[in-house]
């Protein structure tokens, strides 16, 4: 009899715990989706680790940022929102945002305010390009080539323009399976006027003059769709230049000692940041509000440089960056916005992109098939 | 006339064996139910809505309702932009759209069909609600009540919605705002637009009609009923108001709707833009699948795409033909490994069976990834190549990124397809029919090709319908190690569903693939003959 009591007593308890384990498990997990590799290596160690340790929450990693768009939309469509928090590009932020996939948010109610004192809006300044984008960082998207295969007696490359230059520099090139920073270095390569740029690519004379460009070095060229190629493809020695993300390339230089050289010239800004998907219910989005202030605060965008060399979106994060995490070099050289590092640098204009991406993408894409 | 027979239950025989029957029938589709149910969820339902989208177009007559009716008697040959009316329209359509977001999803919609179209809607979205300013102003400048949202309700609102209102204390959602019956008639535009300015308020910005001002096109509408009516008469106390509006309203500065669009971008005068928009006005297309074979859609019937712009059939034919020589090369080196484990000792046949068996138990991704590697011109095999002397270091083979590098780690990855079905056809031929063909004089060449070969064949043809019909719709091992010459039809179909968000190009491309799959089985079917093949014993 005490036997069978004791038996129902335990069993009633694994089931109230295993219940509550479960209840406590789902109301406690939080998707979170970004691009992979070192980019969100940095971003476990300076902002989900800390939050993790500190609150409880479990956060799940997806690392879908390059199909943020179309599975956002998706799961709009199917009435199922599965993430909470995405990583994106600004351009892709105001595409979201246009379509009313990402929640508009007020900067000063939502984020923390500079350590330095300034509110929100004043510290994030001209980053914050959508009513929808939480910044974190400033990256660059810029060339880097294989030291040892410089032709001799022959100066190293600097910058995009090098890229076209296949008597110079003869090799196989890498570049991004899409048109944004592809069509403005053609134009910048070819001549235009930095300033004319965007113009000339409204009109269908600019059009083909860019596409003209990069005829020169369509065969010559691997299009890459993931970051992580172009490192790769160098550190093998399959070509002598290529595009990427600048982390991408310090990874390779500082952390790995490959003989990679970095061309910064004519290197594209970019942001990238936060957009919170709309539909999440109360629970949900209380719970991301919490961790977006907490990982967008001036000490944790600080904190993110120490693993990447991006520069932080905040201009209070700034006097914070300090020397690399496990290297111990120090990290301010190797940021895009380093005045060093290039002469000549140009700014996504994301507006512009927004407007004119699909129209851009479906001429890029059939001449890259042609 | 017989007399009918009885059941041992004095049921007629026929009906009885009938029940049992249809007993046993159940029984079968009870059993096959949770498959079914599993198979109808999770694949049929899903693939017939994606293939759906191929022909669906609604969203055009869905938000932008207004034009598509007023564009409708357009003619496209007169190579004028249409009328005044046609850009009312637009300014209220295009309005109501930017609010709920919904324009720059039609903007990448029409993009698909003319380029351009997107950043036209973008552009517009962004200036739209200027339209109608110059009456909103007027009209306030009038009589500042004009401004004051109660104004609008008492003139529009039905009063019992009035009533209801007022009485609802925030407790669930706002009653659904309604129209009075009689400002419908007397100011049908105003009413009309103003309900729709009511719902989306009440329902995207969470706010109430009776705290917000209208928009600038509601103005606009107020104006259009006033000329169109110039002496309207209305009870209640609005009435002095409204008839001292509608004699001022006659003198009232005009807005040119049609210039206002012009001002905002000149494309919006361009007769291409226009064309578009009419042609794709219908609630179901075929231009998703004339786009899919490098046509297009024009009031005179499809037409080629521009040169630049046709990739589609290109790509079909290179799926077609590359699907085809990887299914060759795999019969080729399938077979004679097929042909030694069938006759192998059995040990040594399970060991060469796991050999084969292997690639199936790693990753494709991993494999296809370790193919790069071998295959790149710093990799494995240009480097042995190298190092022999076949080939001088400055002239390394390009074996990657185009298509061979598909060929050759497509063939890999699909080759145990051809050799399975092979190996279990050949276990069944006696070896004794060979011993038996040499026994009377014929040479190992002649045995094999006359008697072992045709016996085989249902094998081939199981391996071949296999390997075909998986490489056709192969996506990612092109995707790594196809360049931009190696990649097939599937890869446009993933662009287009991820990037290019163009889901019902894809879904027509999808569609046509599957189309030739069936009919390229129908073929073998008629030509072969399906009951020739064989996966095993």
């Amino acid at each position: 009899m005490k036997f069978t009591k004791t038996l129902m007593a335990t069993t009633a308890l694994t089931v109230a715990s295993t219940a509550a384990i479960a209840d406590g498990h789902m109301a406690n997990e939080m998707t979170i989706v970004s691009w992979g590799g070192a980019y969100s290596a940095s971003q476990q160690a300076a902002y989900h680790d800390p939050y993790m340790e500190m609150t409880g929450v479990t956060i799940i990693n997806d690392e879908s940022s390059s199909e943020a768009v179309a599975k956002l939309r998706a799961m709009n469509e199917a009435g199922n929102i599965t993430w909470d928090l995405v990583d994106v590009e600004a351009a892709d932020a105001i595409r979201l945002c246009d379509e009313g996939l990402a929640m508009e948010i007020d900067a000063d109610e939502i984020l923390a305010p500079g350590d330095d004192g300034s509110s929100a809006s004043d510290d994030f300044g001209d980053m914050l390009v959508s009513d929808c984008f939480i910044p974190q960082i400033v990256f660059s998207t810029t060339f880097g080539y294989r030291t040892d295969m410089v032709p001799e007696g022959v100066e190293p490359p600097t910058g995009a323009c090098d890229v076209f230059d296949l008597e110079t520099y003869p090799g196989k090139r890498a570049l991004n399976r899409n048109p944004i920073a592809n069509m403005e270095w053609a134009l910048l390569c070819d001549g235009v006027a930095y300033e004319d740029v965007y113009d000339m690519l409204e009109t269908d004379e600019g059009q083909a003059q860019a596409f003209a460009k990069l005829d020169v070095i369509k065969d010559e060229t691997i299009w890459w769709t993931a970051g992580a190629e172009t490192p790769q493809l160098l550190a093998d020695g399959e070509i002598f230049m290529g595009s990427t993300y600048n982390g991408r390339l310090f990874s390779v230089i500082a952390e790995q000692g490959q003989p990679v050289g970095m061309a910064w010239e004519w290197q594209m800004f970019d942001l990238d940041g936060w957009v919170i998907p709309t539909g999440l219910s109360e629970e949900r989005l209380a719970r991301v509000l919490d961790y977006v202030r907490f990982a967008t605060d001036t000490q944790r965008l600080a904190d993110q440089a120490k693993y990447i060399s991006y520069g932080p979106a905040r201009a209070s994060s700034a006097p914070l960056v300090s020397t690399h995490a496990t290297l111990g070099i120090d990290m301010a050289p190797h940021m895009p916005t380093d005045p060093n590092n290039a002469e000549n640098t140009f700014v996504n204009n994301y507006e512009w992109w927004a407007d004119y991406r699909d129209d851009l993408d479906a001429k890029f894409q059939s001449w890259l098939a042609q | 006339m017989a007399e009918q027979m009885l059941a041992a239950d004095g049921r007629p025989l026929k009906a009885s064996l009938n029940r049992a029957l249809r007993r046993q029938k159940m029984r079968a589709l009870l059993l096959i139910a949770p498959l079914l149910l599993f198979i109808m969820l999770t694949f049929i339902i899903p693939i017939g809505q994606m293939l759906f989208r191929s022909v669906e177009n609604q969203i055009v007559g869905d938000t932008i309702p207004r034009t598509v009716d007023a564009i409708a008697a357009w003619e496209a040959d007169s190579g004028q932009a249409p009328s005044e009316e046609v850009f009312v329209a637009l300014a209220k359509d295009l309005m109501i759209a930017v609010e709920e977001k919904n324009h720059t999803r039609l903007g990448s919609r029409l993009n698909y069909e003319t380029s351009g179209i997107s950043s036209l809607f973008r552009k517009s979205g962004r200036s739209v609600d200027d339209i109608g300013e110059v009456y909103a102003d007027q009209f306030i400048a009038l009589d500042p009540a004009w401004e004051d949202p109660a104004t609008w309700i008492t003139l529009l609102a039905d009063p019992d919605w009035i009533t209801r209102q007022a009485e609802w204390n925030d407790d669930g959602p706002e009653p659904a705002f309604e129209l009075s019956d009689t400002a419908a008639e007397i100011l049908p535009k105003t009413a009309e637009i103003y309900a729709d300015f009511a719902s989306v308020i009440r329902e995207v910005d969470n706010d109430s009609p009776v705290d917000e001002e209208p928009w600038n096109v509601v103005y606009l509408a107020l104006h259009e009923d006033l000329i169109a009516n110039p002496g309207l008469q209305i009870a209640g106390p609005l009435a002095g108001l409204l008839s001292q509006t509608a004699t001022q309203a006659q003198g009232f500065e005009r807005e040119d709707v049609r210039a206002a669009f012009e001002d905002i971008d000149e494309d919006w005068l361009d007769v291409d833009v226009w064309q578009t928009i009419q042609t794709y006005s219908p609630a179901f297309t075929s231009g998703y699948f004339l786009n899919a074979v490098d046509l297009q859609k024009t009031p005179d019937g499809p037409e080629w795409q521009p040169e630049n712009e046709q990739i589609y059939l290109t790509l079909f034919w290179r799926t077609l033909v590359m699907s085809l020589t990887i299914t060759v090369s795999c019969i080729l080196l399938g077979y004679p490994v097929a042909w030694m484990l069938a006759n192998l000792p059995s040990r040594k046949a399970n060991l060469l069976m796991i050999l084969v068996l292997l690639p199936f138990w790693t990753s494709l991704l991993v494999r296809t990834s370790a193919w790069k590697v071998l295959l790149q011109q710093q990799g494995v095999i240009n480097d042995t190549l190298v190092w022999i002397g076949l080939v001088t270091d400055d002239n390394r083979l390009a074996l990657i990124n185009n298509a061979t590098g598909t060929i050759i780690a497509m063939t890999h990855i699909l080759l145990p397809f051809m050799i399975l079905p092979l190996y279990s056809v050949m276990k069944t031929i006696p070896p004794s029919y060979l011993r038996a063909a040499k026994s009377l004089g014929a040479t190992n060449w002649t045995a094999f090709w006359r008697v072992y070969f045709p016996q085989s064949v249902p094998g081939i043809g199981a391996g071949s319908i296999l390997v075909f019909i998986l490489a056709i719709g192969y996506y990612i091992t092109p995707e790594i190690v196809g360049g931009t010459k190696g990649v097939f039809i599937s890869n446009r179909i993933a662009y287009h569903i991820s990037t290019s968000l163009n889901w019902g190009l894809a879904a027509a491309l999808g569609a046509i693939l599957l189309a030739v799959v069936l009919i390229l089985y129908w073929a073998y079917d008629r030509i072969v003959g399906i009951d020739n093949v064989k996966l095993g014993g």
